[in-house]
C-alpha cells in the first residue's frame, strides 16, 4: 500500500556546513539524552534483535533435546550442532520422513520471486512514463484510480482471479505461471506509483531536447527513461523482491505443492508440535538468509524506496 | 519411538540428493529464465515494431503499448475480481441435485445482506472482525510509538545507523518467520519440566508462574499483534527519523534556550513538526495489519478465540469452499479501508495541485 509523503530529507544525517551550528546543535542535543532515554534506547534495540538471535541459537539444539532442553542449557553442556541444517536442507522437512527436503522450497522461492520481480517493474515503468509525459486524454484519472487501488485488500481479488487463472481459463493456476502473474498484477499499483514519482522528476529539458530531434516515445524510454530511472528501478526492485519471497498469501492460494515457497511449509509446520516441530526454526533461519543478505547490502536503496513515498501490504 | 523415526532422519550430504532432484530444479530454473527473456524480447518487439510506424499514428500506437498492458491486467486482475467478489457477496452458492435429472449442479442465487447478516451474527466470525478492530488499532499505535521514541532517542547519538539496523531488520523477515520466532520460542509454554521459551524462563528467573501466551484469550490476540509490532516498528522509525532530522535544529535550540525541556520540545516542537508524516506512518500500518493473515495462520490458526478476518476468509473460500461467506469477509475488509483510501486520493491531488 502507498500514501503520498510529505517531502523527505535523507536519511543520513545533514552535515552542518559551520562549526558554529554543529555545536549548537550538540548542545540542545545533549540536553535532550537522558539516562532514561538511554536505557529505554537499549531495551528496545535488546526486544529487537534477541529473538532473532534466540531462534539462531534454538535452530542448533538436537531433535531430541529440542522439547526439553531451553537453548542456553545446551550451550552451556556443549551440545549444540548444525546437524539439523543439513537434515532440514537436504533430508526431509515435514511431519514425516518422506517430506521432500528444503532445498526444494529454496529453490521453489527463487523461481517464483526473480520472474515476480522483473515483470511489475518492467511493465510499471513503461506505463509510469506514460503517465508523468505524455498527456492523454483520461490519464489524470487513470493515475489517481491505480494509485487508490494501492490499498485494496488483495484479498477481495482473490476467488475470482483463481477462476481466471484456474483450469476452465487460463489453466495457470497451481503452476510457477500463475503465480507470477498473480504477483505481478498485485504489485503494478505500487510500481506504477514509485516509478511515476521518480520519472517524473526528470528535468524537462532532458526530454524536450530528445523530442526535438524527432525522437519516439519508444527511443526515449530506451535512451532516457531507462539510464536515468535505474536507482528507483533498484529501491522498487528490492522492495518487491522481499515482498514476494516473505510473501504467504498469494503463492498459497496460486500454487500448488510443485511451486510452493518456503514459507508455505514453515507455516504448516509451525503449528504442529509433533515430533518434529525441532526442524521448524532451522528451517525459518535458512529462509531468512537470503533476505538478509539483500536487507544489509542493499538497505540505503531500500530505505531510500520507503521514503520515495510508499510501501505495501 | 520417537527416538527411532529421529535416528532415521540420518543426515546426508548434499551429494546424496537424486539425480531426479536436480533435474527438475534444473528445469524449473531454466523455466524462470526463459520466462524472463522471452518477456523482456515481446516487450521490446513490441515497442520497437511500434517504431516503425510511420506519420502521425506512431505516438498513438505507442501510447498504447505503453499503458494498455498494465490497464488490462489492473482491469481483469484486480478490478473485475475485486466487483466479481462483492457480487458474490450478495449470493449464495447450493451444490444440489437437479430435481428432475437428479445430476449435481451448482447454482448462484441472489441472498442480498444474508451473508453479512450472519457474519454479524455468528458468535464466532463476529469476534473475528472485533479482533481484526482490535489489530486495525493497536498495530499502528504501538508501531508508531515504539518507532517515534526510538528514533527521537537515538537521534544523533554515536552509532545510530547500526542502532537503527538492528530495530529496522525485522522488515526483512517475514511474517512466518517472526511467526516460528515469536509463536515457538519467545512464547512456547511447557506445562511440565524446563521453560524452553524465552519469556517464560524470564518469568520463572523473577520467581512468576510460567504462563500460557497463546491459550489464553482474550491476551493471545494482545501477543499475536506484538509480532506484527516488532516487524512494524523499524518502518515506522526509519520513516520519522527522516522527518526529524528535517525539523530546524534552531527551533529545538531556541526552546532549549527558553528553559522548554526535553519533554516539552518533544510534544511542542518535533510532533507538531512531524504531524502529516506520523498521519502517513499510521495510515500505512493500519493497512498493513487489516491484510495480514500470516500471523494467525502460522501461530494459533485461529484457535483460542485469535481468528481474524483476513485468516478466516482464506479458510472459508480455499479450504472449507463457502466462498460466498468468504466474499463478504474480503468485502468488510474493504470497507474497513476505505476511509483511508478517501485520505490518501485526497492528499495525492493537494500534492499534485502544488506541483
Amino acid at each position: 500500500m502507498s500514501v503520498t509523503m510529505p517531502p523527505q530529507h535523507p536519511v543520513e544525517d545533514p552535515k552542518p556546513t559551520e562549526g558554529k551550528s554543529l555545536t549548537k546543535a550538540a548542545k540542545a542535543k545533549n540536553n535532550l539524552t537522558s539516562p532514561w532515554a538511554t536505557a529505554a534506547a537499549i531495551i528496545i534495540a535488546m526486544v529487537w534483535t534477541i529473538p532473532t538471535v534466540a531462534l539462531f541459537m534454538t535452530s542448533l539444539i538436537p531433535g531430541d533435546r529440542y522439547r526439553t532442553d531451553a537453548w542456553w542449557t545446551v550451550l552451556a553442556d556443549g551440545g549444540l550442532t548444525f546437524d539439523n541444517f543439513n537434515q532440514v536442507l537436504f533430508d526431509s522437512f515435514g511431519d514425516n520422513s518422506t517430506a521432500p527436503p528444503l532445498l526444494e522450497y529454496v529453490f521453489n522461492s527463487i523461481v517464483v520471486t526473480v520472474p515476480s520481480v522483473v515483470f511489475p517493474v518492467v511493465l510499471g515503468l513503461m506505463a509510469a512514463y506514460a503517465f508523468a509525459w505524455i498527456p492523454f486524454r483520461g490519464s489524470n484519472f487513470l493515475f489517481v484510480l491505480i494509485f487508490a487501488l494501492q490499498v485494496v485488500p488483495l484479498q477481495l481479488a482473490l476467488i475470482p482471479l483463481l477462476r481466471l487463472l484456474g483450469p476452465e481459463n487460463l489453466g495457470l493456476a497451481g503452476e510457477f505461471g500463475g503465480v507470477w502473474i498473480a504477483h505481478t498484477i498485485f504489485a503494478l499499483p505500487l510500481s506504477v506509483f514509485l516509478l511515476h514519482n521518480f520519472v517524473s522528476h526528470i528535468p524537462r529539458e532532458v526530454l524536450e531536447a530528445a523530442r526535438v530531434d524527432g525522437a519516439s516515445h519508444t527511443q526515449m524510454f530506451f535512451r532516457i527513461i531507462i539510464p536515468l530511472s535505474l536507482p528507483a528501478v533498484a529501491s522498487l526492485a528490492i522492495f518487491q523482491f522481499l515482498w514476494v519471497w516473505n510473501d504467504l498469501l498469494v503463492s498459497a492460494v496460486f500454487g500448488s505443492a510443485n511451486t510452493y515457497p518456503l514459507t508455505y511449509p514453515i507455516s504448516n509446520l509451525a503449528g504442529d508440535y509433533g515430533q518434529y516441530a525441532y526442524l521448524v526454526p532451522p528451517a525459518a533461519f535458512i529462509s531468512m538468509i537470503i533476505p538478509l543478505i539483500v536487507f544489509f547490502s542493499l538497505q540505503r536503496y531500500f530505505v531510500r524506496g520507503l521514503l520515495a513515498g510508499s510501501t505495501k501490504g | 519411538m520417537g527416538s527411532t523415526a529421529l535416528s532415521g532422519r540420518s543426515v546426508i550430504a548434499a551429494g546424496d540428493l537424486g539425480a531426479d532432484f536436480w533435474a527438475s530444479q534444473g528445469q524449473n530454473l531454466l523455466f524462470a529464465a526463459v520466462a524472463i527473456i522471452a518477456f523482456i524480447a515481446i516487450v521490446a518487439l513490441i515497442m520497437f515494431g511500434a517504431d516503425l510506424i510511420k506519420g502521425g499514428a506512431r505516438d498513438k500506437v505507442q501510447l498504447v503499448v505503453l499503458v494498455a498492458p498494465v490497464l488490462l491486467l489492473l482491469g481483469v486482475g484486480l478490478i473485475y475480481p475485486a466487483v466479481d467478489t462483492t457480487w458474490l457477496s450478495f449470493n449464495e452458492i447450493t451444490n444440489e441435485p437437479d430435481p428432475d435429472t437428479g445430476i449435481f449442479t451448482t447454482t448462484m442465487s441472489f441472498v442480498g445482506l444474508d451473508n453479512y447478516r450472519f457474519a454479524f451474527s455468528d458468535p464466532s466470525t463476529l469476534r473475528t472482525i472485533l479482533n481484526t478492530f482490535v489489530w486495525m488499532i493497536l498495530v499502528p499505535l504501538l508501531s508508531t510509538g515504539f518507532g517515534l521514541a526510538y528514533a527521537v532517542f537515538i537521534d544523533r547519538a554515536k552509532g545510530e545507523k547500526v542502532l537503527k539496523s538492528l530495530v529496522f531488520m525485522p522488515m526483512a523477515i517475514s511474517l512466518v518467520g517472526a511467526s516460528v520466532i515469536w509463536g515457538n520460542i519467545m512464547y512456547d509454554y511447557n506445562q511440565v519440566g524446563e521453560q524452553t521459551g524465552m519469556l517464560n524462563a524470564l518469568r520463572e528467573l523473577v520467581g512468576l508462574d510460567p504462563y500460557n501466551f497463546l491459550r489464553d484469550s482474550p491476551w493471545n490476540t494482545f501477543w499475536l499483534i506484538i509480532i506484527l509490532v516488532w516487524i512494524q516498528t523499524g518502518f515506522a522509525m526509519v520513516i520519522l527519523s527522516a522527518a526529524i532530522k528535517g525539523v530546524p535544529a534552531e527551533m529545538n535550540e531556541a526552546a532549549s534556550l527558553d528553559g522548554a525541556s526535553a519533554w516539552q520540545r518533544f510534544w511542542r516542537i518535533t510532533v507538531p513538526s512531524i504531524r502529516s508524516t506520523i498521519v502517513v506512518v499510521l495510515t500505512t500500518i493500519t493497512i498493513m495489519a487489516l491484510k495480514v493473515y500470516d500471523i494467525v495462520r502460522t501461530v494459533t490458526q485461529g484457535r483460542d478465540n485469535t481468528d481474524i478476518v483476513a485468516n478466516r476468509m482464506y479458510v472459508l473460500s480455499f479450504v472449507e469452499g463457502r466462498e460466498a461467506l468468504g466474499a463478504a469477509l474480503a468485502v468488510i475488509l474493504f470497507i474497513f479501508v476505505i476511509p483511508v483510501v478517501v485520505y490518501n486520493v485526497r492528499s495525492l491531488n493537494k500534492v499534485k495541485e502544488t506541483h
